[in-house]
C-alpha cells in the first residue's frame, strides 16, 4: 500500500483537521471527535446531519454550510459513525425546529443513525430521518435490507438543505427530502479497487479486462463482473437499468456524474457525452448537470450516473443559494 | 461459580483473540461486505481493554454494560451497534452481580440473542451472528439439562457455535451489508458468526 498518510490510526481525524483548516470560514470540528457543523449555528432553522464512513470525499464534511448540512459525521474509513459521536453532533447543531437524519441505506449507517436518535429524544430533541436508497444495481426486493444509498445522496442535501434554509418546519422538509429520495436513481461501476489504509490491501479484485457492475461506494461487489467494454457501452449498461426502475419519459432531469476518486474528469465527460446524447434521443431533458467528485470511495477507478427526476420545486431548490466548501450555488 | 476477576479475565482473552483474528475476520467480510470486521472490532477490545481497569471492583453487570459502551462508541458499522447491544443487554440482565453460575451465563446469553435479533431486526438462517448464537444458547441449554459440567456445556456450545457459522456458508444473506451480493455470498462463511464463535471459545478456554 502507498498512500500519502502518517499512520492508518490518524488518518479520518488528520482528514478532517484538514479539511476544516481548509475553510475556516464554513466549518468548526467539535472537540469530541471526527464531527463537522458550520462555523457559525444558524438558529430558527431544521437542522440536517448526515455522515457515514470516511473515504467518500468531500462527502460528507464538504456539503456543510448555508442552504445543506449543519452537521456531518465521519467514521472511520467506510465504517458507519458510532452513535455518541451522531448524537453529539445532533447536541452541537438542534434547534427549537427539530434535526433531519440523512441516512443511506448501509445496516450499520441506519443503526448507528437509530441508537443516536434514541438518546437525542431522551434529551427532548426531536429527531426525524429520511433514508436514502438510489442505488438500482441492487436488489430492493423483501430478501434484501433494501437498495443502497449511494451518490443520488447529495441531491438529498442540497434539496432538503434549500428548503431547511428558508425556515420550513421538520415535516415540510422531511417530505421533500423524500420527494428527493423517491425520484433519484443511480448505478455505478468500477474498474479497479480502492484500499482501505487499516486494510492495506485492495477491497476486491479485478483482472486488467474487467470491470464491476453495479459496484457500491465501498468497493463491495456489484451484480457482477464481466469483460472491460468502450465507455458508451458501459453507459447504456447502467442506463438501461435506470431508466428501467422509474418512468423518467417527458420528465426533466438532473444529472450527475460522480467520479469515485480516482477517475479523471476527461472521462468522466466522455461518459456524460453520451448520457446527454441518450437522454436527449429519449426525449428526457436535462435540466443540470453535475461532473465531478460528489461522493468517492477513496481511490477506487469508477463512477456512477444518477438522475433526478425534478419538478417546479425541486428545481427551484436545487437552485436555490448553497455556500458549502464543496457545493456553492 | 466465576467471579468479576474471572469475566475480566475472559473479556482481556477475547481482546487478544480478536486481535489474532483481525486479519482473517476481515478477509472473511471482504467477498460479501466491506473488508472491515476485524478491523472495527479489533479496534473495539483495544477501547474495551483500557476501560477494564475502571471496573475491576465492580459488578459483573457494570463490567458487561462498560464492555457494550466501549465497543458501540468505538467500533461503528453493523457489529458496533450489534455486540454493544448484547453486551449491554447482558449487563443489564446480570446487574448487581458478583458471581455467576450456568444459569446466570444462560440467562445473559439469552439477553444478547435478543439484543441482537431486536436491533438488527434479523432473525435465524439469514447469514448473521445468529446463526452462530442462537445454535449456541440452545446446545448449552440442551446439555445443562443433560447433566453436564460447565466445561462440556461450553465445549457443545463452541461446536454448534461453530456448525452455525459453517452453516452460514449454505444461505444467503438477507440482512446487512452482505445480502446485496445475493446468491453470490454462497459458499462464504460470516463474519459475524466466526467473531462469536471465537468470542465463545473464549469463555470455554477459561474454564
Amino acid at each position: 500500500m502507498k498512500k500519502f498518510i502518517n499512520a492508518v490510526d490518524q488518518v479520518e481525524n488528520e482528514m478532517i483537521q484538514g479539511m476544516v483548516k481548509a475553510y475556516p470560514k464554513h466549518l468548526r470540528k467539535l472537540d469530541c471527535g471526527n464531527v463537522v457543523v458550520r462555523a457559525e449555528k444558524k438558529e430558527g432553522k431544521v437542522a440536517l446531519i448526515s455522515g457515514g464512513g470516511s473515504g467518500h470525499e468531500p462527502a460528507h464534511g464538504g456539503f456543510v454550510g448555508e442552504g445543506m448540512l449543519d452537521a456531518a459525521v465521519a467514521g472511520a474509513v467506510f465504517t458507519s459513525p458510532t452513535p455518541d459521536q451522531v448524537y453529539e453532533g445532533i447536541k452541537a447543531i438542534a434547534t427549537d425546529k427539530g434535526v433531519l437524519m440523512v441516512v443511506k441505506n448501509y445496516t450499520g449507517d441506519v443503526m448507528n443513525f437509530e441508537m443516536a436518535a434514541e438518546m437525542a429524544e431522551m434529551e427532548g430533541i426531536t429527531v426525524k430521518q429520511v433514508v436514502t436508497n438510489d442505488d438500482v444495481a441492487v436488489d430492493g426486493s423483501l430478501y434484501t435490507v433494501g437498495r443502497r444509498g449511494v451518490a443520488g445522496t447529495v441531491f438529498v442535501h442540497k434539496i432538503a438543505g434549500a428548503l431547511a434554509e428558508t425556515g420550513a418546519d421538520l415535516d415540510a422538509v422531511q417530505a421533500v427530502a423524500q420527494k428527493v429520495i423517491d425520484n433519484v436513481r443511480t448505478m455505478g461501476a468500477a474498474i479497479a479497487p480502492c484500499t482501505v489504509p487499516a486494510a492495506g490491501k485492495p477491497g476486491f479484485e479485478l483482472n486488467d479486462n474487467e470491470m464491476e457492475v453495479g459496484i457500491g461506494i465501498h468497493g463491495e461487489p456489484g451484480t457482477h463482473k464481466e469483460a472491460m467494454r468502450p465507455a458508451d457501452e458501459v453507459v447504456d449498461l447502467l442506463l438501461d437499468k435506470i431508466l428501467a426502475d422509474i418512468d423518467y419519459a417527458g420528465s426533466e432531469v438532473a444529472v450527475l456524474i460522480n467520479g469515485s476518486g480516482a477517475t479523471p474528469l476527461m472521462e468522466l465527460f466522455i461518459i456524460n457525452n453520451h448520457v446527454a446524447d441518450v437522454l436527449a434521443a429519449k426525449g428526457i431533458k436535462v435540466y443540470r448537470t453535475l461532473v465531478g467528485e460528489y461522493m468517492t470511495s477513496i481511490e477506487m477507478q469508477g463512477f456512477s450516473i444518477s438522475l433526478l427526476r425534478l419538478d417546479e420545486e425541486m428545481k427551484a431548490l436545487l437552485d436555490a443559494k448553497a455556500d458549502a466548501p464543496a457545493w456553492k450555488e | 461459580m466465576v467471579d468479576g476477576k474471572k469475566v475480566i479475565e475472559v473479556l482481556r482473552a477475547i481482546g487478544v483473540k480478536i486481535e489474532e483474528q483481525k486479519e482473517y475476520l476481515t478477509e472473511l467480510d471482504q467477498p460479501i461486505g466491506d473488508s472491515d470486521h476485524g478491523i472495527n472490532l479489533a479496534r473495539g477490545f483495544h477501547a474495551v481493554g483500557e476501560k477494564l481497569p475502571t471496573v475491576e471492583d465492580k459488578d459483573i453487570g457494570t463490567i458487561l454494560k462498560t464492555v457494550g459502551m466501549a465497543l458501540v462508541s468505538t467500533v461503528g458499522g453493523a457489529s458496533g451497534p450489534l455486540y454493544g447491544s448484547a453486551y449491554m443487554k447482558m449487563g443489564m440482565a446480570l446487574a448487581g452481580k458478583t458471581e455467576l453460575d450456568m444459569n446466570d451465563f444462560l440467562k445473559g446469553m439469552d439477553t444478547a440473542v435478543e439484543a441482537v435479533m431486536q436491533r438488527g431486526k434479523a432473525v435465524a438462517e439469514e447469514a448473521t451472528m445468529l446463526d452462530a448464537m442462537i445454535p449456541a444458547v440452545a446446545a448449552m441449554k440442551e446439555a445443562v439439562a443433560a447433566g453436564a459440567e460447565a466445561k462440556a456445556v461450553l465445549d457443545a456450545g463452541c461446536k454448534a457455535s461453530w456448525a452455525g457459522a459453517e452453516h452460514t456458508k449454505d444461505l444467503v444473506a438477507t440482512k446487512g451489508r452482505a445480502s446485496y451480493v445475493g446468491e453470490r455470498g454462497l459458499g462464504h462463511q460470516d463474519p459475524g458468526a466466526t467473531s462469536f464463535s471465537y468470542m465463545l471459545e473464549c469463555v470455554k478456554d477459561s474454564l
